[in-house]
């Protein structure tokens, strides 16, 4: 086990951990933000930048600081390391910096994008960036591919995260799409023109933090906060899918099936595309009740309750954290009601 | 003119064959270290001599040796890194060429040192003739013996094959060169793990500069502490320096490193001044991605000590007035360059090459070279430019692997020592963007 301080908390965690996942534990609004990072997905992770934190003592046994900001989610954590967060201005700035860089080249499309709502960059941006842009010149285009009926691909909108060639890798017997091409000239594409088909393509949906791939049955139905989530389950035969998914109701219609998410966003559970794409009548599912969507989002705002951190780890916070996330909430304190 | 270490015999006609080497001392290294020295040993002679990294970063190669890890049965790797595209920079290319046995023989003996059964020479994918050259060569060093089963009957066996890259400047970056050799795409990985840890195919790994194994050759052969007396303080050994540039003798130069740079550019036995009888106006030391100096600055120190060809000279004064030694792509610019123009143009290299795997350098070197373009036709505003040092600023530290810093570091320096030039371009123009335009004005030194 190890012991670090984060944000002025302290938490102990398995060695191993990455610093990410530690804060994870602690939880509420001191947890860096990940675009590429995904727990289930082996190898995701320190491309975006995003979760950059800094280490202010590097161990016990060598309480040296690191002398770059390291990127949260594969650094792993070392008995008796201080990281600083959000209580470091510097990691701010940079985290300024990056939302900045994402967005040059994003279309901002957002009006009429199907992810708007549970986008990862919008929360991203809403929580980090700045209004105006400072970028005046033409943003990157890509020519159109179509990848299948199923899903859509839009490479404008990509920030290049790899989770969808990691999903293919590891979920699916065969990747027949990638990252072509170099620098900001990369895109996701089959190469020669393909169709991704198989039983699981359809996670590459689920794992997409932005709108670059989406549901093509679900296309243009509906904004994302206009529906209601309902986990629910079916049996199915499915090998490595157990049909546990979340269904996404617009009245009586189920607009949309996805996996389950955790308030990261993080798919634990893949589901199979009979389930997500074919099964779309309430009759096909066992309903268990409302999904909770309890991470501080856009989606989120004036529906959901905001994640609430534990009464007693805000006691042992240092009173200028506490006064920092009473003034920037995304984090609601008060009782334990989760 | 110095000692010549690695390039004594380069001009001697048929050095490239197995025959000639030989007979001008060829392959001694390789019979000193198999026969009389045990494997630590060599590693305790390259510690002794101070030699420092050549392919840029001059960190200490026996250091980064003696940092692989040896768990038991599980094979290591000696990599070369010749995938040499640093703009300015073209020693290796020319070493290779002319001296391939020289690459082999340090291979040899540096792969004997770490105890790698297999080597690699990673070569840019533009050099296919020097590929050829080499192979050839190899094959030729196999008939003799010095590779493959037992060589001269020491029992110790090396293999070694040469791999060409697709022409791609990140796969010189070490750990993209190790992704791109095992036939991935060539993306930089997060570190930790090191290569020392967990290098190619996940053994450990030393990747290492042509010259610096070159540079091998002679240690074994002199002892590292004979080395370690050519050279000032910490910068020991000789250096290839590529010349290139407004210069009256364009060229490699092997110089012993604490050449004053005023001597290297100014006298006849090195560039011979200044072509065209033009002023100097500023210096790229060390590969394009090293920060530009102005003349001022480049020839004396800001405490006005005369500036030294050595790792710490040219980093006196950190990137404030100072710059680095670099792979040695040393290029001089006379009066009549533009200096935004050239600015523009490293950074379109940046923006090409970026592999696009992390955020700032994908997006921040794609705007540095628009806002560049903008400035250098005319288009710019004050603004940009100091636009220019907070894009710069998002991308350095802030990314895996060091091309972003390679990007940052000339767009934050140019902009330092040159901002009138810069403004320049703003107030005027018309007059910046008319053909063979160069400000003349001061640069800034502090």
């Amino acid at each position: 086990m190890a012991k670090i301080t984060f944000d002025g908390i302290e938490v102990e965690v398995p060695d191993g951990t990455t610093i990410l996942n530690a804060a994870r534990q602690i939880g509420g609004g001191i947890v860096p933000p990940a675009m590429c990072y995904y727990t289930p997905l082996k190898g995701s992770g320190g491309k975006c930048r995003a979760c950059l934190v800094k280490v202010s003592a590097g161990s016990a046994k060598d309480p040296r600081p690191m002398p770059k900001l390291v990127a949260s989610c594969i650094t792993t954590v070392q008995d008796g390391m201080v990281v600083e967060n959000t209580i470091n201005q510097q990691v701010m700035d940079v985290r300024k910096g990056i939302v900045e860089m994402l967005l040059i080249n994003h279309p901002l499309d957002c009006p009429v994008c199907d992810q708007a709502g549970e986008c990862s960059l919008q929360d991203f941006a809403f929580e980090h960036g700045v209004s105006t842009t400072r970028y005046e010149e033409e943003r990157r285009t890509f020519e159109k591919i179509d990848i299948g009926p199923l899903i859509q691909l839009h490479m404008t909108r990509c920030i290049l995260c790899y989770r969808c060639v990691y999903t293919a890798d590891q979920l699916t017997p065969e990747r027949v799409h990638g990252v072509l091409g170099r620098g900001d000239a990369s895109e996701i594409g089959t190469y020669i023109e393909n169709i991704i088909d198989n039983e699981f393509s359809g996670n590459v949906i689920d794992v997409c933090p932005v709108g670059a791939l989406t549901d093509k049955t679900f296309r243009f139905k509906q904004r994302v906060w206009f529906t209601k989530p309902v986990n629910a389950h079916r049996d199915c035969k499915t090998d490595k899918c157990n049909g546990r998914v979340t269904l996404w109701y617009k009245g009586k219609d189920v607009l949309r099936v996805t996996a389950r998410k955790d308030e990261y966003g993080e798919v634990k559970e893949w589901i199979c595309n009979t389930c997500r794409f074919d099964k779309k009548e309430t009759t096909d599912w066992v309903l268990e009740g409302p999904a909770h969507i309890n991470r501080a989002s856009v989606i989120a705002q004036n529906h959901y309750e905001l994640p609430v951190v534990n009464p007693q780890v805000i006691q042992d916070l240092p009173e200028s954290t506490t006064r920092e996330l009473e003034r920037n909430p995304p984090l609601r304190l008060g009782g334990l009601n989760n | 003119m110095g000692r010549k270490l690695l390039t004594e015999h380069i001009n001697v006609e048929g050095i490239n064959t197995f025959e000639v080497y030989r007979k001008h001392g060829g392959y001694r290294s390789v019979e000193k270290a198999l026969k009389t020295m045990t494997p630590d040993e060599v590693v305790e002679e390259v510690k002794k001599s101070g030699l420092r990294g050549r392919g840029g970063a001059g960190f200490p190669t026996g250091m980064k040796w003696s940092f692989l890890a040896k768990p038991e049965g599980v094979p290591r790797y000696l990599v070369c890194n010749a995938d040499e595209s640093e703009p300015g920079t073209f020693k290796d290319r020319q070493l290779m060429s002319k001296l391939p046995h020289l690459l082999i023989e340090g291979m040899i003996t540096g792969s004997y040192a770490l105890g790698a059964r297999t080597s690699y020479i990673y070569i840019r994918g533009e050099l296919l003739y020097v590929l050829r050259i080499l192979e050839k060569a190899i094959a030729e060093a196999y008939a003799a013996g010095f590779l493959g089963e037992n060589i001269l009957g020491s029992g110790y066996s090396l293999d070694l094959h040469v791999h060409p890259g697709a022409g791609a400047y990140i796969c010189g970056e070490e750990t993209a060169l190790l992704e791109s050799l095992e036939g991935k795409r060539g993306n930089p990985r997060n570190k930790p793990p090191f290569p020392a840890v967990q290098g190619l195919y996940a053994r450990p790994t030393v990747v290492n500069n042509v010259e610096t194994i070159a540079a091998v050759v002679p240690i074994i052969n002199e002892g590292g502490d004979e080395y370690a007396k050519l050279g000032v303080g910490k910068s020991t050994g000789t250096k290839l320096i590529s010349a290139c540039g407004h210069l009256n003798k364009p060229g490699i130069y092997e110089i012993e490193l604490g050449v004053p740079v005023e001597e290297f550019i100014y006298s006849d036995e090195y560039c011979g001044g200044i072509w065209k009888g033009r002023d100097l106006k500023a210096v790229v030391a060390g590969g394009s991605s090293v920060p530009i100096l102005p003349k001022e600055l480049i020839l004396k120190t800001a405490a006005g000590e005369n500036r030294l060809m050595t790792y710490e000279s040219l980093s006196d004064g950190g990137f404030v007035t100072g710059t680095m030694l670099g792979s040695g792509g040393f290029i001089a610019m006379d009066e009549t360059t533009c200096i935004v123009k050239n600015t523009w143009n490293f950074s379109r290299f940046y923006h090409h090459e970026s592999c696009g795997q992390c955020s700032p350098c994908r997006e921040g070197t794609g705007w540095m070279e628009k806002v560049l373009h903008r400035l250098e036709h005319g288009h710019g505003s004050m603004h940009d430019i100091d636009l220019l040092v907070s894009v710069a600023k998002q991308i350095e530290g802030n990314t895996i692997c060091p091309l972003g810093e390679a990007a940052a570091w000339p767009v934050a320096a140019a902009v330092r020592h040159f901002r009138h030039e810069f403004e320049w371009h703003v107030t005027n123009p018309k007059e910046a963007t008319a053909p063979g335009a160069a400000y003349r004005g001061a640069a800034v030194l502090a």
